[in-house]
């Protein structure tokens, strides 16, 4: 483990504490503090981004996940499908909202190839993430400019590289400077409900070759740099909404001429209890071996309170 | 650095170009495309009534007049929606003192209208206009 990675868990353990400290208040402020509230407007708290954090589909949001009030607590669970041309990303993973003040998510994430040569390749990563509501709220502030603010941490972790012989194990030996790295973020999210519009603006400083799946930093940068990651939202109803996200990416590796993602997404939400996003993707290129753009359907359930 | 100004410059023209205007007040176009006075009353009327059978709130309705609650608020959304109303209640600071209500109890009674609007066919948009005239009531409601 690097000393940053070290350092990024003790941040992330210093806002779990925090977290828990949340909770208690919670739980003495609220007489069933126990039983979620789910208090929350539908949809309102979002869906899960494909790093597990509450957001969009590719970005994450300042949103807390779950539909638990400041009284209570909210907890979903997750499944996300990217598949492309040639290559499809799976994850999974678990998110809790504490007293809508502070997020906790983990999320695993299985990167396989299915074009040859790389039709056995498989690379895994583990994403831990921490949010906290900083100020503002999405459904109140309707009378003023203020977004609702959060910031977070996601401490990546890559688990190695399979299916491409010996000589490669580690996303180190495809040029990555290191396997394991932490992004930081500061989402803004606004909620015009006068035009039934939300929008979205997150800036992540980020060493992550795509996402971290190919792992952090590389042959032409190791240096965090700021990614601005944007999302709109048009509600249809309560149920439907239906929007866009663009996501900056950096260039760090030779071989990976990294793109910026972009997709179009409709979310249903049937119940406070599940939801469905697809989405059309577009992630660019992934490597200069296969330098055809990877287009692809995004699929994610979800189940929570 | 460049990259940050970049990013920095991009947020700036996003949120110029996509921030609309917040409506004026000076219409009656929301109070219009509600269905005015007759449907207003219909959604309150609604409203209250799954507000009573609303186990998250029908306690908060024990002492309540609720005749006299049903016109207060029809005249308060006819008044905020632009509508030649006047709000002759109380402020809703002093009414809602004491209450203890919470947030989850604020988007309860939300849900009970947008139900009641569901019911008398008002499109989600108009819908959400009117929510968010009413959203910001949360801060002198919530008194948890």
């Amino acid at each position: 483990m690097t000393n940053k990675t070290g350092r990024g868990l003790r941040q992330a353990s210093a806002m779990a504490l925090m977290s828990v400290a949340a909770l208690l208040s919670a739980a003495a402020s609220a007489q069933n503090a126990m039983t979620p509230d789910m208090g929350k407007l539908m949809a309102t708290a979002g869906v899960v981004q494909v790093e597990g954090a509450g957001g969009g589909g590719l970005v994450p949001w300042a949103t807390i996940t779950g539909y638990g009030s400041r009284d209570s607590y909210g907890a979903n669970v997750h499944y996300t499908y990217v598949g492309t041309q040639d290559y499809k990303l799976a994850s999974y993973g678990v998110a809790v909202g504490i007293a809508d003040r502070v997020e906790l998510s983990v999320a695993k994430q299985r990167f396989t190839g299915s074009q040859a040569p790389l039709n056995n390749l498989r690379i895994d990563q583990d994403i831990y993430g921490v949010k906290v509501k900083l100020a503002g709220d999405i459904v109140y502030d309707q009378d003023t400019w203020m977004p609702q603010l959060a910031a977070g941490v996601m401490v990546k972790r890559n688990n190695g590289v399979g299916g491409l012989g010996a000589a490669i194990t580690n996303v180190r030996d495809l040029g990555a400077k290191s396997d394991s790295g932490i992004d930081y973020y500061l989402a803004a999210t606004k909620l015009f409900l006068d035009q039934s519009l939300l929008v979205n603006a997150t800036v992540r400083a980020t060493k992550a070759n795509q996402m971290g799946i190919l792992g952090f930093g590389g042959d032409k940068g190791d240096r965090y740099q700021a990614m601005l990651e944007s999302s709109v939202a048009y509600l249809l109803n309560r149920q439907w909404v239906v929007g866009a996200e663009y996501r900056m990416k950096p260039r760090n590796l030779g071989a990976d001429n990294e793109k910026d993602y972009y997709d179009a997404f409709v979310a249903w939400f049937p119940s406070k209890n599940l939801s469905l996003t697809l989405a059309y993707v577009s992630l660019g290129d992934i490597t200069v071996y296969n330098p055809k753009r990877q287009d692809g359907v995004y699929l994610s359930v979800q189940a929570g309170f | 650095m460049k990259t940050l100004t970049t990013t920095l410059a991009a947020i700036l023209v996003m949120l110029a170009t996509a921030l609309p205007a917040h409506a004026q007040k000076t219409d009656d176009s929301l109070y219009r495309d509600l269905g005015g006075l007759d449907v207003l009353t219909k959604v309150v009327d609604d409203t209250l009534a799954l507000a009573l059978a609303d186990a998250r709130i029908k306690d908060t309705f024990k002492e309540t007049d609720m005749k006299r609650l049903a016109k207060l608020i029809t005249e308060q959304f006819c008044e905020l929606s632009g509508g030649p109303c006047k709000y002759s209640g109380d402020p809703m600071k002093e009414v809602h003192q004491g209450l203890g209500l919470s947030n989850m109890q604020f988007n309860a009674l939300v849900e009970d209208l947008q139900a009641a609007m569901d019911k008398s066919g008002i499109p989600s948009r108009t819908q959400n206009k009117l929510l968010a005239l009413l959203a910001p009531m949360q801060r002198t409601v919530v008194t948890k």
